[in-house]
C-alpha cells in the first residue's frame, strides 16, 4: 500500500475533479427529479381518469427496473430510437428518471396519509379541490415526506458512482482510473473516496435525522 | 421495434444471466438477513462496545455506494492476494451492503413493540430471551417485514451491479447480446423484462403484506 503515492498532488486533484462532476450531476438530478417527482405524485395522489392510471404504470415499471439498466438504456438505447444525448445528460436523464419514480411514491403516500376528514371539511367549508390541495393537504403532507425524500437524496448521490458504467468522468471513473493496474494504490484511494462519499452523506443524514426530530 | 429474434437467438444466455440473477440475490438475502439481525441485536445490546460497532456498521455502509463495497471485494482483496471472481465479490458485496439497511429495520421494529411488554413479560416470570422470542419479536416482525421485503426488491435490482464486475448476471449477458447483436433497444428490453418478471411479483407481494399486517393490528 503506497499512501504517499496515490495521494500525489495530480492524484487528488483528478478526483476532487471527479468528486464535482459528482456533486453537479446529483445536484441537478435532485433538482429535476424532486420537481417531476412531486407532479407525478400529485397527479397520482389525484386519481384523475385514465392519466393517474398511465402515471401510475409508468412509476411502477421505472420503479422496478434496475437503475444501472436505465443509465445504460439512456446512453446507449434512446440513440437508436433518435434521441441522443452526452454521457452527461444520459446520467441526468436515467437518474432523474428513476429517481422522481422513487420521490412520486413518496409523494403520494404522504399525500395519502393526511386524513380524509380534513379534506372533506376543507371541501365542505367552501375550497375548491386545488384550494384544498394547496392550503391544506400539501403542507401537512410535506411535512411527513422530508425525510424519506431526504433520504431519497443520500441514495441519488451513491446511485451516481453507477454513470461509470457510461464512463462519465464522475468521482468512482476517476478512482478507478488513478488506481490503474497498480495494486499499491487500490486500497488507498477506495478509501478515500469513500471519505469523499460518506461526509456528505453523513452531513445530509444527519440534517434529515434533526428534521425528524423536530417533528414528532 | 424490438426484435423477437434476438430472444429466441439468445434464450440460453438470458437464461443463465435470470438463474445467476436469482441465485446471487437469494445468497445476498439470507447472508444478509443473519448479518443485519447480528448487527441489529449488537445496536440494543446492553453492551456499548457493541453498539458503536454496530452504529459505526451501519452508518458506514449506508452513506457509500454500493459499487464501493463491491470494489473492495473485487479490487481490493486482490491487492491482499486473494482473488475472487465477478459473481462472489458482487454477491459478498451486495449481502454487506443490504445487511446495514435490514439491520435498521429490524432495530427500528424491534423498538417500536413498547416497553412495557417486556417488562409484563419479564414480571410473569419468562426470561430475556424466552420475553424476546415468544413476545417482542412475533410483535416486531409486523413492523419489520414489509421493509425487509422492500429492501429484498432493492437488491433484487441492485445485484446488476454484478454487470459491471463480470458476475455473469442479466446485465451482464444483456451487454453480450448487445455486442452480438448490434441491438440495443431490443437487447436490453428483454433484459428487463426478465428484471420485471422478478421485481413486479415481490413489489405486490411487499405491498400486499403490508396492506394485511396493518390491519391485522
Amino acid at each position: 500500500m503506497d499512501f504517499q503515492g496515490a495521494y500525489s498532488p495530480d492524484n487528488l486533484k483528478f478526483l476532487l475533479e471527479g468528486f464535482g462532476l459528482t456533486l453537479c450531476l446529483a445536484l441537478l438530478a435532485i433538482v429535476f427529479s424532486f420537481i417531476l417527482g412531486s407532479l407525478l405524485g400529485i397527479v397520482r395522489y389525484a386519481k384523475l381518469p385514465i392519466v393517474s392510471q398511465a402515471v401510475g404504470l409508468l412509476v411502477e415499471t421505472i420503479r422496478n427496473l434496475p437503475l444501472l439498466l436505465l443509465i445504460f438504456f439512456a446512453r446507449f438505447g434512446l440513440p437508436e430510437l433518435g434521441i441522443s444525448f452526452s454521457p452527461f445528460w444520459a446520467a441526468i436523464v436515467a437518474l432523474t428518471a428513476f429517481e422522481a419514480a422513487m420521490i412520486a411514491e413518496i409523494v403520494r403516500s404522504g399525500l395519502n396519509s393526511v386524513e380524509k376528514g380534513l379534506v372533506e371539511a376543507a371541501r365542505s367549508s367552501g375550497l375548491s379541490y386545488l384550494q384544498t390541495l394547496r392550503h391544506i393537504v400539501l403542507p401537512l403532507g410535506l411535512r411527513r415526506m422530508v425525510p424519506p425524500i431526504v433520504s431519497q437524496f443520500i441514495s441519488l448521490l451513491k446511485d451516481t458512482s453507477l454513470a461509470v458504467i457510461i464512463s462519465l468522468a464522475e468521482l468512482m471513473h476517476n478512482a478507478n482510473i488513478v488506481m490503474g493496474p497498480d495494486s499499491r494504490y487500490v486500497f488507498p484511494i477506495l478509501l478515500l473516496i469513500a471519505a469523499l462519499y460518506f461526509s456528505v452523506n453523513y452531513a445530509l443524514s444527519f440534517v434529515a435525522k434533526r428534521m425528524e426530530a423536530r417533528q414528532s | 421495434m424490438i426484435d423477437s429474434t434476438v430472444l429466441t437467438d439468445n434464450w440460453e444466455l438470458y437464461l443463465e444471466g435470470l438463474r445467476n440473477t436469482v441465485l446471487s440475490s437469494l445468497l445476498a438475502l439470507i447472508g444478509s438477513f443473519i448479518l443485519g439481525t447480528v448487527i441489529a441485536v449488537f445496536r440494543i445490546a446492553p453492551i456499548k462496545i457493541l453498539n458503536v460497532f454496530g452504529t459505526a456498521y451501519v452508518e458506514f455502509f449506508r452513506n457509500i455506494p454500493l459499487l464501493l463495497v463491491v470494489y473492495l471485494f473485487f479490487l481490493g482483496l486482490p491487492a491482499l492476494h486473494i482473488v475472487m471472481n465477478g459473481f462472489v465479490s458482487g454477491t459478498l458485496g451486495l449481502m454487506i451492503y443490504t445487511s446495514s439497511y435490514i439491520a435498521e429495520a429490524i432495530r427500528a421494529g424491534i423498538q417500536a413493540v413498547s416497553a412495557g411488554q417486556m417488562e409484563a413479560a419479564r414480571a410473569s416470570g419468562l426470561t430475556y430471551f424466552q420475553a424476546m422470542r415468544h413476545v417482542i419479536l412475533p410483535q416486531a416482525m409486523k413492523t419489520v417485514i414489509p421493509p425487509i421485503c422492500n429492501q429484498f426488491l432493492n437488491l433484487v435490482k441492485n445485484s446488476s451491479i454484478l454487470g459491471v464486475v463480470a458476475g455473469m448476471d442479466l446485465m451482464y449477458f444483456g451487454d453480450i447480446v448487445n455486442a452480438d447483436t448490434y441491438d440495443t433497444v431490443s437487447s436490453y428490453a428483454f433484459v428487463s423484462l426478465f428484471y420485471l418478471l422478478l421485481t413486479i411479483p415481490l413489489s405486490l407481494a411487499s405491498r400486499g403484506l403490508e396492506r394485511r399486517l396493518s390491519r391485522s393490528g
